[in-house]
């Protein structure tokens, strides 16, 4: 067995952990653009496609990610595709968070009171500029904290990706682990890899929602 | 020797003085009714007297006993002092009964069968004993407020606080409490009370006191002092509620 | 595209030993897990500073690193210390700790809640600020939160699936087990996701049902 310095564990980390940063910045950019779609037709009239994406936001809510990386994985192969590791982690990331941010936003656009909507029907605004000019800018105030929270959850999420292969934080953990055998120090600092990205985001969603609610919360 | 006796209490919130050296003597058997704007310290002297809120100065004793300080567990005070809320804070996950027995039971370790026994009786007393299975939220405000008074009662304390007992109610319903109060009082219970229904303040109590910026202003037997005030603020006060 | 099902029949025992696991752990880790955020949760507003750091420190950690790492850190990390461990006492304790972090934060929202008055009626009444937790303030609380409550613990079901990975018997690792044996991988993921789904449909209700009679004092009416 080869001698591993701590600087060769902290190394290898750190070169993995660009793979879970980039793969958390690929997921949350994806999912927060199909997120939005989905968000938008969700609101619209049409009904069927509506209950289509509640079952779609249903799903993927009520399944194990994992399941959803293994489906995305094995599913590609049996559509005719050769994916990567990296390609059916991102989609499944990406569908992942585009179900949850869905759900969140929808929450946040139907907090904006019903008087809006209708103010701004009898001012002759269609759907699309009501949207535009009236809810979604009260909307989005009220989604920004919930939003950053789950990015946390995301960043937590793609740790699954090593279980499909991906070499990102936690598969360059076990790695090493197999290679060096220090498993109290290497998943302390895999543990803490994730707690340096995930910390200051959920104390920023914190205090954006202090902000947003007032001093009234503590 | 007084039943209660409070000597140069002083209470201040910050920079707010709220009681500024308020002696007082209440004898057993008495019913007294603190009456004066909001803001005059009369919910703060009452909320002294079981120690809700810890005075800056001064003493209260109960019998011959001191009751401020850390003279008597809370245990001790509650079932020396009993209290009475403005918005009755019955407890909304437990039936009638349940909130009646809970602190016999948990403080004073009562057996259950005896807490039964006891929260029967007072319920009987308030008229609400065929609610003693419902929960608070399938009652009126009046009979939530007749609960709190049971469930007060249920610790046989030796002076009954009653915070502005019926302001959270309906017009229609403070009779109701009030009733209960003025069995209380012809049994001889020890009431202390704030109060805004100057009618019951006159014809139920042995004494009113009026307090103004934290101090009692003037005191005396219900009919003097309602028709013949000693001083401008209380003639205004009067002139204001009539 | 072709699916194939019929190839996984035979091995419907298989799955059905992962589906017990995967209910008795999340089972026993609702049950430990809200005991646990309890505790956490009244300690928490305690008295003791040094307590109350250590709990928000306990809390912070497991809410802002992955189950899969807590996992392996408990599993792989403790028996390196000299504290040997199974792969199904790691799991069990891996979720316990997971859900106990996750629930004392939820609860404590639910705490801090509660109306001034009824602080106040229970000093009045003379009951300990443990016999106030206790009687007054923690069934309406959970009442409150009730519906973050079942939504944390599904996420717990859903989440131990990755407990398969330190070869714990469970439903997902029936799963990858009949893949390795039958190559229909995406029919096997496809199946044994479905009964996720239906276990987490069917934890919903069964808190539900739960709720319904815990919490019955919520609705008014006649009685």
């Amino acid at each position: 067995m080869t001698d591993f310095t701590l600087w060769d564990i902290v190394r290898n980390l750190l070169l993995a952990g660009r793979w879970t940063v980039m793969l958390s910045l690929i997921a949350f950019a994806g999912g927060a653009v199909v997120g939005l779609v989905l968000t938008l037709l969700r609101m619209g009239g049409i009904r069927p496609l509506r209950l289509l994406i509640r079952l779609y936001v249903d799903l993927f809510q009520g399944t194990p990610l994992l399941m959803q990386l293994f489906l995305a994985y094995f599913g590609a192969a049996v559509l005719g595709f050769d994916v990567s590791a990296w390609t059916a982690a991102s989609v499944a990331l990406t569908l992942f968070t585009s179900a949850f941010l869905c759900d969140i936003w929808r929450g946040c656009v139907e907090a904006v009171p019903s008087g809006q909507w209708q103010a701004s029907r009898v001012l002759g605004l269609n759907y699309l500029q009501s949207m535009r000019h009236v809810i979604l800018p009260q909307a989005l105030r009220l989604a920004v904290p919930p939003t950053v929270g789950f990015s946390v959850q995301v960043i937590k999420g793609t740790a699954l990706a090593s279980v499909i292969g991906f070499v990102e934080l936690t598969k360059a953990g076990t790695m090493l682990n197999n290679a060096a055998f220090a498993p109290f120090t290497i998943f302390a600092l895999v543990a803490l890899g994730y707690f340096i990205l995930c910390y200051p985001l959920s104390r920023y969603a914190r205090y954006l929602e202090k902000k947003l609610y007032g001093a009234g919360i503590r | 020797m007084a039943l209660v006796s409070v000597k140069d209490l002083h209470k201040s919130f910050g920079d707010l003085e709220v009681l500024k050296g308020i002696d007082l003597e209440v004898e057993a058997g008495e019913v007294v009714a603190i009456i004066g704007r909001s803001g005059s310290g009369k919910s703060t002297l009452l909320r002294c007297l079981n120690q809700l809120e810890r005075h800056d100065w001064g003493t209260i004793h109960l019998a011959d006993q001191r009751l401020d300080g850390a003279a008597m567990s809370p245990g001790e005070l509650s079932q020396n002092v009993g209290m009475v809320f403005q918005s009755f804070n019955l407890f909304p996950h437990k039936t009638v009964v349940d909130n009646v027995m809970l602190a016999p039971v948990v403080v004073k370790q009562t057996p259950r069968d005896e807490a039964r026994r006891i929260a029967e009786q007072v319920l009987d007393k308030v008229g609400m004993r065929e609610k003693i299975d419902a929960y608070p939220a399938q009652l009126s405000g009046g009979q939530q407020q007749r609960v709190a008074i049971a469930r007060a009662l249920a610790m046989n304390p030796k002076v009954l606080l009653c915070d502005e007992v019926t302001s959270a109610l309906d017009p229609e319903l403070v009779g109701e409490v009030l009733r209960v109060l003025e069995d209380l009082a012809r049994e001889g219970m020890t009431l202390i009370l704030v109060t805004h229904e100057m009618k019951f303040a006159r014809d139920v109590s042995d004494r009113v006191v009026f307090m103004h910026q934290g101090r009692i202003h003037e005191s005396g037997d219900p009919q003097t002092l309602f028709t013949q005030p000693r001083t401008p603020e209380l003639s205004q006060f009067i002139a204001s509620i009539l | 595209m072709t699916l194939d099902f019929s190839t996984l029949l035979p091995y419907m025992d298989v799955i059905l030993v992962g589906l017990v696991t995967t209910l008795w752990l999340t089972v026993v880790t609702t049950l430990v897990g809200i005991a646990l955020a309890v505790v956490v949760a009244y300690v928490r507003d305690g008295e003791s500073a040094i307590a109350s750091r250590v709990l928000g420190a306990y809390v912070e950690v497991i809410r802002n690193t992955p189950f899969i790492v807590q996992l392996f850190f408990l599993f792989f990390g403790l028996p390196a210390l000299g504290i040997p461990i199974s792969a199904t006492v790691a799991a069990l304790l891996a979720m316990v700790l997971n859900l106990g972090a996750y629930t004392a934060e939820i609860l404590r929202a639910g705490i801090d809640s509660t109306a001034r008055g009824q602080h106040e009626a229970a000093r009045a009444l003379g009951l300990s600020r443990l016999q106030g937790f206790r009687h007054v303030v923690l069934v309406p609380a959970f009442s409150r939160v009730y519906p973050s409550l079942i939504s944390q613990c599904i996420i717990v079901m859903l989440g131990s699936a990755v407990v398969s990975q330190i070869s714990v018997l469970d439903l997902t690792y029936a799963a990858n087990f009949i893949q390795s044996r039958s190559f229909r991988g995406f029919e096997v993921y496809l199946v044994v996701t479905l009964i996720y789904l239906l276990l987490a449909v069917g934890l919903r209700l069964a808190f539900e049902f739960v709720g319904r009679r815990l919490f019955a004092f919520r609705q008014g009416g006649s009685s």
